[in-house]
């Protein structure tokens, strides 16, 4: 990738202003998009046509002296998870090949209000299940920083359309780090918002306790106005918060000075990377230079996350994927009875890791291992709940990795999926709390490939953990890749 | 969810008129006793369904009042309808059930009826709990609970007849799925085929008068199934049962029962066991048959539906619905007969047909209790009583009771009351009905004797076939004023008998 | 507590792959309407029984008394009014069917299955 590519708020200042057009920034990232996406293939689809369509709208608009709205003419990667209507909605899934969705996710409808332009739909793990976008059913997404390794995943189209340059803005999905992995292992901002502050309408289910739309943005800032523009209320989630959306950017450079930041002993011990380390250690470092107090802190119950995650995520998957059944709409193989249908059609139309998934679901609800497997699983998501809220009678953030290390290369974790799960280790304990969490890109590790630092903070403390994120983004900015301190 | 209740023991209500089983006695003389649970589901009166804003509504255009939600599109979520909670709880407290903190659940199976391949219904923690019905013979059937659930969409099939056996392919419309719908689960109280009938028929009219549901069970909007075990007679615990659906009507859920316990025996009787399973009623060939065996491990994974909060009704919304509950069945028909000393039976049948308020306005207004019953139960039966008045059916009551009125004129002009209304007195001086004096009364009669000596020595001599004879003269002399009994008494007198 | 990303044992370790059986697998992807090959059925109990061994943790302790979470939100009582919003059209919605007949979705028969 070249240069700094531009930002979404100087785009949108720009075709505001009306001294740039929201076509000519839709036709310059297309060219980008020409250029590398036969090599990146962040996307499933490339919406062409529609974008230069809605750039025209919102030229129109700036035209007739109309308000285009904050993101007017800024171009965006939408995770192929969302539904869009009219436009093919995969999950990178056979299952869904093909289907046009009669509905718009209220992300989507909020975006458009926004005067942002959505510019495709980004690959991802087959049904957002996966930590490197190796498991999409329309092949794998590149790292744009290293073409022979993972994006990272589920969002790793996302991830890669944004540090590629295809778009400066794009919407994922954080199941148990969906978006924060790929964002680190990309070199990007990605958070995860606290559960319930964006509307999942639209935003086809994996595990619906887990699930959170997350912003993806070159600048901490861009993340957080995106955050803005999609946040809020929605009467169609009956899990969504009851209060209007939190005011980000205007508190954005607030700094740190007197902040309690607790850096989490369990997701920092072992099992991290030396050079990994040496970046968290660094962000500490900046913290503590602008201001904030960081000590080390014990959050037990996170080494279970991993676990209950496992047990949790692939139960409510079972059921949400009970749904592809070849009747009603994706893929049917035909048979003799509706049942031997049903089973010809998701045999065909699920990948193995989503089939691994509903498995290991099934089997946790099953009758005779609910109380072990599953209702376990819940009980400790309340003793991760109870150990974070501990930690935060001491601290106002947490800090860790977002991962244990650098992006692998491809098929080093495809043969072992634990090891593969073991990569959102650091990452899904935000996920059963319910609580936000943003990662940071805090220089390069020894292999040159960029470290993502994971702030986490209690339930809607966005505001606070976007002020820290600010401040580890402007002590980076300047400094040289910052590899190996 | 009539699993709970399984093998407990108490399986006869807890009080009310205990009401002798319904045996059937098998070739070797064991006679064995009929034990059934009622499960009711009853589509709930709503605007909307349950999870979305599609309008419930019956009869519609097919799959034309769906949306993302209710046909389990990807993305969709659910949303639940304030109204469906209301009408849960009015059916609940009319059951004199207990409202709790509820969670619903996912029950997860495949069915094409079902666009998400798992129903929303609620579990271990439902709506309300622990109720009863008390049936117009006085018995009292427990109620376990009534719970809240989505229903699924509906199937044609294809071919073989329209039987799902043979069907070669079926045809699914979704505009049901996702309408409300509260399953009223019965405990195993109900002793014969009789009592399910009343039972179903008490239930329907609480459902009516709450207004929650339609209850029509040809249309679907109140379905019945029936888990119907046998035992042997004056044992106390439960066999394995066996559930029967497809019951459209309150006939074939009697006659179903029937030929069930029947088949039933025949196999206990041939030492044979009761395999647990479900059945379908085939109203065609009046027997049931198996559908798939309930040891086909059902596994249905019930685990917290995420997309969902819990529901906790506060005391003061609970308190509401309480107030706003009319008067219901059964306590009409216990203020009836306070009020009137009439029969239960009698009593019930006023009620039914809804004229117990006339009935006790009129009482108010002076009216004779029994008189009032008596042409209620008999006389008002498919009339619009509208036009009738309290005063006016009271005075008329009055008339018959003080013999102004004969019975047969007092039919007429009550008959004249409901059809233009009116005053009863005016209606009888106009039809002639003015009552005739003792003495006219004794004249006619002692001309009709006098008319007939032969007859009459045969009449003293005891041959009452005469009587008939002296009442028809007199009738005629008097233009049918007389009153019958009043005649055939001055005959007795004048015959010294 | 066990440190982060803790090695996990190797694919063919035995005692793994005893806490789920072959045949459970095949139980439960008759539940999911999953057809497995024998060569998914071994490669699928051995992962899954790696995943459910590293659960072992969670399945061990002693949660005595502790609350189940379904839920990181407290919220109670979130309810919609009893409004009429507009369906779907009913052209769009069936074009997305693999097989329609008379505005309906066409299946085979549901044979002996649950109603
Ligand atoms: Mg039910
Ligand atoms: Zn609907």
């Amino acid at each position: 990738m070249t240069g700094v590519p531009a930002t979404a708020a100087a785009i949108a200042a720009d075709v505001r202003a009306g001294t740039r057009s929201a076509v000519s920034v839709v036709e310059e990232h297309l060219a980008a998009i020409d250029v590398r996406e036969a090599e990146v293939h962040a996307f499933n689809l490339v919406m062409r046509d529609d974008a230069l369509a809605v750039a025209a709208a919102v030229d129109r608009r700036v035209a007739a002296g109309e308000d285009p709205g904050p993101l007017a003419g800024v171009p965006i990667a939408l995770k192929d998870n969302l539904c869009t209507r009219g436009v093919a909605t995969t999950c990178s899934s056979k299952i869904l090949e093909g289907w046009l969705p009669p509905y718009d996710a209220t992300v989507v409808t909020r975006l458009a209000a926004a005067g942002a332009v959505p510019i495709g739909k980004a690959n991802l793990d087959e049904f957002a299940m996966g930590s490197s976008t190796e498991h999409s059913a329309f092949g794998p997404t590149r790292n744009p920083l290293d073409t022979s390794r993972v994006p990272g995943g589920s969002s790793g189209g996302s991830a890669a359309a944004v540090a590629a340059g295809f778009a400066p803005l794009a919407l994922g999905s954080d199941t148990g780090g969906s978006v924060r992995l790929p964002a680190a292992y990309c070199g990007v901002v990605g958070m995860k918002p606290t559960y319930g502050m964006v509307s999942r309408y639209g935003l086809i289910a994996f595990a619906s306790s887990l699930d959170q739309i997350g912003p993806f943005a070159h600048t901490v800032a861009d993340a957080a106005a995106l955050l803005e523009a999609i946040a809020g209320h929605d009467p169609m989630d009956s899990t969504s918060i009851a209060s209007p959306a939190p005011s980000i950017t205007a508190t954005l450079d607030e700094g740190v000075d007197g902040l309690r930041i607790g850096l989490v002993t369990e997701l920092s011990g072992e099992g991290t990377d030396p050079d990994v380390a040496r970046r968290v250690a660094a962000a500490a470092e900046a913290l503590t230079a602008a201001g904030a107090k960081v000590e080390e802190v014990s959050v037990p119950a996170t080494t279970l996350g991993l676990s209950a995650y496992y047990l949790i995520a692939p139960a409510e998957a079972s059921s949400n994927l009970a749904r592809y059944d070849g009747v009603r709409y994706g893929l049917r193989v035909d048979a003799a009875t509706n049942g031997a249908m049903n089973t010809a059609s998701r045999t065909a139309g699920f990948g193995a890791e989503v089939k691994r998934r509903i498995m290991l679901g099934t089997y946790a609800l099953s009758a005779g291992y609910y109380d072990a497997y599953y209702g376990k699983a819940q009980q400790v998501r309340t003793l991760i709940i109870r150990d974070f809220a501990a930690a935060y009678e001491r601290f106002d953030l947490l800090l860790s990795p977002t991962a244990p290390t650098t992006a692998f290369a491809f098929g080093d974790k495809t043969a072992d999926p634990l090891s593969m799960y073991l990569t959102d280790v650091c990452t899904i304990p935000s996920n059963l709390a319910g609580d936000p969490a943003i990662s940071v890109p805090y220089g390069v590790g020894d292999d040159g490939m960029p470290v993502g630092v994971q702030l986490l903070g209690p339930a809607l403390s966005e505001a606070v953990l976007f002020r820290a994120a600010a401040v580890l983004e402007s002590s980076m900015a300047g400094a040289t890749s910052g590899a190996t301190t | 969810m009539s699993e709970t209740t399984a093998g407990v023991l108490t399986t006869d209500a807890g009080a009310g008129t205990i009401v002798e089983p319904f045996t059937v006695t098998d070739p070797s003389g064991q006679a064995w006793e009929l034990v059934v649970g009622l499960e009711v589901h009853c589509e709930l009166a709503t605007s909307t369904k349950i999870f979305c804003g599609c309008a419930n509504q019956f009869g519609s255009e097919p799959n034309t009042n769906v949306c993302p939600v209710c046909l389990g599109l990807p993305g969709s979520l659910p949303v639940l309808n304030r109204q469906v909670v209301e009408l849960a709880m009015r059916i609940g407290r009319a059951l004199r059930c207990s409202v709790e903190p509820s969670v619903f659940h996912r029950k997860n199976y495949f069915y094409p009826d079902m666009p998400k391949d798992y129903q929303v219904s609620q579990y271990d923690r439902p709506i309300n709990v622990d109720g009863q019905l008390e049936l117009p013979d006085g018995s009292i059937i427990g109620i376990e609970r009534a719970h809240l659930e989505e229903d699924t969409g509906k199937s044609t099939h294809v071919g073989g007849g329209g039987r799902i056996h043979d069907a070669v392919h079926s045809l699914v419309d979704y505009n049901r799925a996702g309408v409300p719908l509260v399953e009223i689960v019965g405990r195993p109280h109900v002793r014969t085929p009789e009592q399910a009938r009343a039972y179903v028929q008490e239930l329907r009219a609480v459902l009516l008068a709450t207004e929650a549901s339609d209850a029509k069970m040809e249309e679907g909007s109140m379905r019945v199934d029936a888990n119907v075990s046998m035992r042997r007679a004056g044992t106390d615990e439960l066999g394995t049962r066996c559930e029967i659906k497809n019951l459209n009507s309150t006939r074939s859920l009697v006659r179903a029962i029937e030929y069930e316990a029947r088949r039933q025996v025949d196999l206990l009787a041939s030492g044979e066991r009761i395999v647990q399973q479900t059945r379908h009623w085939d109203e065609a060939d009046g027997r049931t048959h198996t559908l798939r065996s309930k040891e086909e491990a059902d596994d249905y994974r019930y685990f917290p539906e995420p997309d969902l909060v819990p529901l906790e009704p506060d005391a003061a919304w609970i308190a509401a619905v309480d107030a706003a509950l009319p008067v219901l069945p059964a306590e009409r028909r216990r203020l009836l007969v306070e009020r009137t000393e009439a029969d239960a039976a009698v009593a019930a049948l006023v009620v039914e047909r809804d004229l117990d308020a006339l009935v006790l306005a009129a009482l108010d207004a002076g009216g004779d209790a029994g008189r009032l019953v008596t042409r209620a139960a008999n006389d008002l039966a498919g009339v619009d009583a509208g036009a009738l008045s309290a005063d006016g059916f009271a005075e008329l009551s009055r008339m018959e009771a003080d013999g102004a009125l004969t019975a047969t004129q007092a039919k007429t002009v009550l008959a004249e009351l409901v059809s233009s209304g009116g005053e009863p007195a005016a209606i009888a001086a106009r039809l002639g009905f003015e009552a005739m004096g003792d003495d006219a009364l004794a004249t006619a009669v002692d001309d009709a004797i006098a008319s007939d000596p032969a007859a009459w020595q045969r009449f003293v001599d005891g041959d009452p076939k005469v009587a008939g004879l002296f009442v028809g003269k007199v009738m005629k002399a008097t233009q049918g004023k007389a009153d019958g009994k009043a005649v055939t008494a001055l005959l007795r007198q004048r015959a010294g008998t | 507590p066990r440190p982060v990303g803790r090695p996990t044992a190797g694919l063919y370790d035995a005692e793994m792959a005893a806490r789920i059986t072959r045949d459970d697998v095949a139980h439960v992807a008759d539940l999911a309407r999953l057809a497995l090959t024998d060569d998914e059925l071994d490669l699928f109990t051995v992962q899954l029984g790696a995943v459910l061994d590293h659960a072992e943790d969670v399945e061990a302790l002693d949660t005595d008394g502790v609350l189940p979470t379904a839920h990181p939100l407290p919220l109670v009582n979130v309810l919609r009014d009893d409004v009429v919003r507009p369906s779907l059209d009913r052209a769009e919605v069936l074009a997305a069917a693999p097989s329609v007949e008379d505005d309906r979705f066409r299946v085979p028969p549901a044979l002996g299955e649950d109603t």
